[in-house]
């Protein structure tokens, strides 16, 4: 496979409503930004690709205005995945393997507030059998987190644990939402939300977008002292239904981690998308990483979770830590559908 | 890069209600027949690409994680492409880019819409904040588009009705059309209602339930195939902002630079000479001039002497829309993969009765959006 890398990310700041601005007023920023740090001209960026959901806006064709904050003029080859926008990362790093352009711009947005987020993810199961019963998001993550506690397989300090090491961790990151110190017992006196989980165990609905630029080979090597090389990418899929799913495995993680060669060194950081915190303990475990591994150094999707842009951010943190020269591998995970359906694992390293 | 041939083609019978099934039910019609014809299963699929347009039009959020399993992807790559109307075109072009870049040997491509599940209408009629609704739908955007092409290029009233009669007459010979229409006369499109001035209804794209799916593979994989493979000798996708101070809505640059793309890839510099046939997007009638001119197969101001001419027509020298196309069929996520596999079955020869005589190469054309998003591909019976 031809070398790619990540060369640049930028964020937005993460907020529960952001009612100053538009998606496109939020992505301008910070796809200049990412554009900026990357050293590609912008007029010489090869390819585009973004990720969003209609949804999350209430509109069709939610995406076709942020393409106001690329400037694609003159015409850009572009294309876009109704996908968390580590999906379109991935389109991204095929296109550069045909091999005829070097570098492309992916970026992902979300503004979750515009809608209740809690009953629009309901629209994403089952619509002639599951959806019209109308379970909403926390409660289906809820019946993950019962068989993983009923399997025996964690406690609810376990998850507890997770939340208060996401939040303090989210202290050095600036574009977080939700960060401070947090006593787990304190946390496990509060009342549930949708029995197993509490409000730590659950994400912060955000708004917020992401961007990223890769390039291949010697133009990364131009652009970038230390590119963030992809040395394995790779997402597979489960079946939708939860009834034929055993919900305290993640067979497609472990297949995806096992296809993008994690297992083949260790690594220093992983960024897992784990909105939930009992799904981060599942993740571990499919992917093997040990007690060792620094997890979500950047407070994870707990911290901020901005439906479609978190799984791309994760993927951008992770970079973040080749690039800055704070690790020299690093694997990061995205997510996608109920209960950690569809799962995506980069691994990245520094040459 | 790697060939990329289309070993395996299917798609379901349109109508304006397909109530004997559901979305999965619809989508495995197009991909067991797919499947069938390139004489393979599920088990040897890599991966699935899938598109469709807003998820608005069904009323489902992000489809393909249901539909995962229906399509055998349990345990593969699935991907999910939306480009707007472009989209059926788009997503057999991330289709065939995992081929081209050596990831995957087999993959199974689909695209989709269930109209007769929700309301295009009213899922393209938005109520947002601080934007008045139009409630026009596609016809009422485009209409102006066709008002300053006619006043540009001086074509003569009737371009329009002649292109809805030649295509509904070429979807008699396609038993998956929507609308089989033996009686269309130019005086029967003439005397049905104006729905946005100059479009009439007969001018109009039905609304139809529908999917269309291709199996893509590798040289390797294409050589066991059992049946002639198309080879992709060019694919390009292009997009510009929807509105901004100067933009040729009539015949937008993106169209034009995607158009140079595949040419250039595929070496062409005549199209009209060069490629046999072409299937392209025209959802309503008086888009074919305005794409035959946006494609170069005319003269800026002369694609409407074309269609009076008869050049577009199963006999002239540049047929096009030989299933009917959207004209005739318009399940809209779908309705770009259906012109790409049009082509790919015209240089097939497995186009059945409205099959062309010794199709070489052939153009697929997508577009959507505000005339925006295109994707283009170049299929050939060579390997190219």
């Amino acid at each position: 496979m031809r070398d790619v890398a990540v060369v640049s990310f930028a964020q937005s700041h993460y907020v529960r409503s952001d009612t100053q601005h538009n998606e496109v007023e939020i992505l301008m920023p910070v796809i200049s930004e990412a554009i900026e740090r990357s050293g590609v001209p912008c007029k010489e960026i090869g390819f585009t690709v973004s990720g969003s959901c209609d949804y999350l806006a209430g509109q069709p064709f939610a995406f076709v205005n942020a393409l106001d904050a690329v400037g694609a003029w003159p015409p850009i080859r572009e294309s876009h995945v109704e996908m968390d926008g580590a999906w379109a990362l991935y389109e991204a790093w095929v296109r550069l393997q045909c091999g005829d352009i070097d570098s492309a711009l992916v970026y992902a947005f979300g503004k979750s507030s515009l809608g209740d987020v809690r009953d629009v993810m309901t629209l994403q199961l089952d619509p002639y059998c599951v959806a019209p019963l109308w379970p909403d998001s926390i409660s289906v993550a809820a019946l993950q987190a019962r068989a993983l506690l009923d399997a025996g397989r964690c406690t609810e300090r376990d998850m507890a644990e997770v939340a208060t090491r996401s939040r303090r961790d989210a202290r050095s990151n600036p574009a977080a939402q939700l960060s401070g110190a947090a006593d787990v017992d304190a946390l496990l006196r509060e009342p549930y939300v949708v029995s197993p989980l509490r409000r730590h165990d659950c994400p912060p609905i955000s708004d917020g977008a992401a961007a990223i630029v890769l390039a291949a080979g010697d133009l990364a090597r131009r652009v970038s002292k230390r590119p963030s090389w992809i040395t394995g990418i790779d997402h597979r899929i489960e079946p939708h239904a939860l009834g034929v799913r055993d919900l305290t495995q993640s067979p497609s993680t472990r297949l995806a981690a096992d296809r993008a060669g994690a297992g083949r060194a260790p690594v220093d950081v992983a960024e897992l998308h784990a909105p939930f915190t009992h799904q981060e303990l599942i993740l571990r475990d499919a992917i093997g990483l040990g007690d060792d591994v620094r997890i979500n150094p950047s407070g994870g999707a707990l911290a901020a979770n901005a439906i479609m842009v978190a799984g791309l951010a994760r993927i951008g943190e992770a970079a973040s830590r080749i690039i800055g020269g704070d690790a020299d591998r690093v694997l990061a995970h995205a997510t996608s559908g109920p209960c950690l359906q569809q799962n995506l694992v980069c691994v990245m390293e520094a040459r | 890069m790697n060939r990329c041939a289309i070993i395996g083609i299917g798609q379901t019978k349109h109508a304006s209600k397909r109530a004997d099934v559901s979305i999965p039910g619809l989508v495995r019609e197009a991909a067991q027949r797919a499947l069938d014809d390139a004489d393979l299963t599920y088990a040897d699929i890599d991966a699935v690409v899938i598109g469709k347009a807003p998820d608005m039009f069904e009323g489902v959020m992000m489809p393909e994680l249901y539909l995962a399993d229906a399509l055998g992807a349990t345990g593969k790559p699935m991907l999910r492409v939306h480009t707007a109307g472009s989209v059926g075109g788009s997503t057999a072009i991330v289709a065939s880019h995992l081929i081209e870049a050596g990831v995957h040997e087999r993959v199974l491509t689909v695209a989709f819409e269930k109209q007769s599940e929700s309301d295009a209408m009213w899922a393209l009629a938005p109520k947002l904040p601080f934007q008045p609704t139009t409630v026009a739908g596609a016809g009422g955007y485009f209409a102006p588009h066709i008002r300053a092409y006619m006043k540009r290029s001086g074509a003569p009233p009737d371009t329009g009705m002649r292109v809805v009669v030649k295509d509904r007459l070429n979807a008699l010979k396609n038993p998956y059309a929507h609308l089989h229409q033996g009686d269309i006369t130019l005086e029967s499109v003439a005397a049905s209602p104006m729905l946005w001035d100059p479009i009439r209804y007969a001018e109009t794209c039905p609304s139809s339930d529908g999917a269309c799916a291709m199996v893509l593979a590798s040289e390797k994989a294409a050589e066991r195939a059992p049946r002639p493979p198309a080879w992709i000798h060019a694919s390009a996708m292009r997009s510009e902002p929807t509105m901004f101070s100067g933009r040729d809505q009539v015949s937008p640059q993106a169209g034009k630079d995607c158009a140079a793309d595949v040419y250039r890839q595929a070496g062409i510099t005549n199209p009209r000479k060069e490629l046999d046939c072409a299937e392209i997007y025209v959802p309503f009638s008086w888009f074919e001039p305005m794409w035959m001119e946006n494609l170069g197969f005319a003269e800026e101001g002369a694609g409407w002497k074309m269609t009076l001419e008869g050049a577009t027509a199963m006999d002239g020298d540049m047929p096009v829309n030989m299933s009917g196309g959207v004209l005739s069929s318009n399940p809209i996520g779908a309705s770009g993969m259906l012109r790409f596999a049009e082509a790919a079955m015209q240089v097939r020869g497995s186009a059945g009765a409205h099959q062309l005589d010794g199709v070489r190469r052939a153009l697929g054309h997508a577009y959507g959006g505000g005339s925006q998003f295109f994707s283009l591909w170049i299929v050939g019976r060579e390997k190219g």
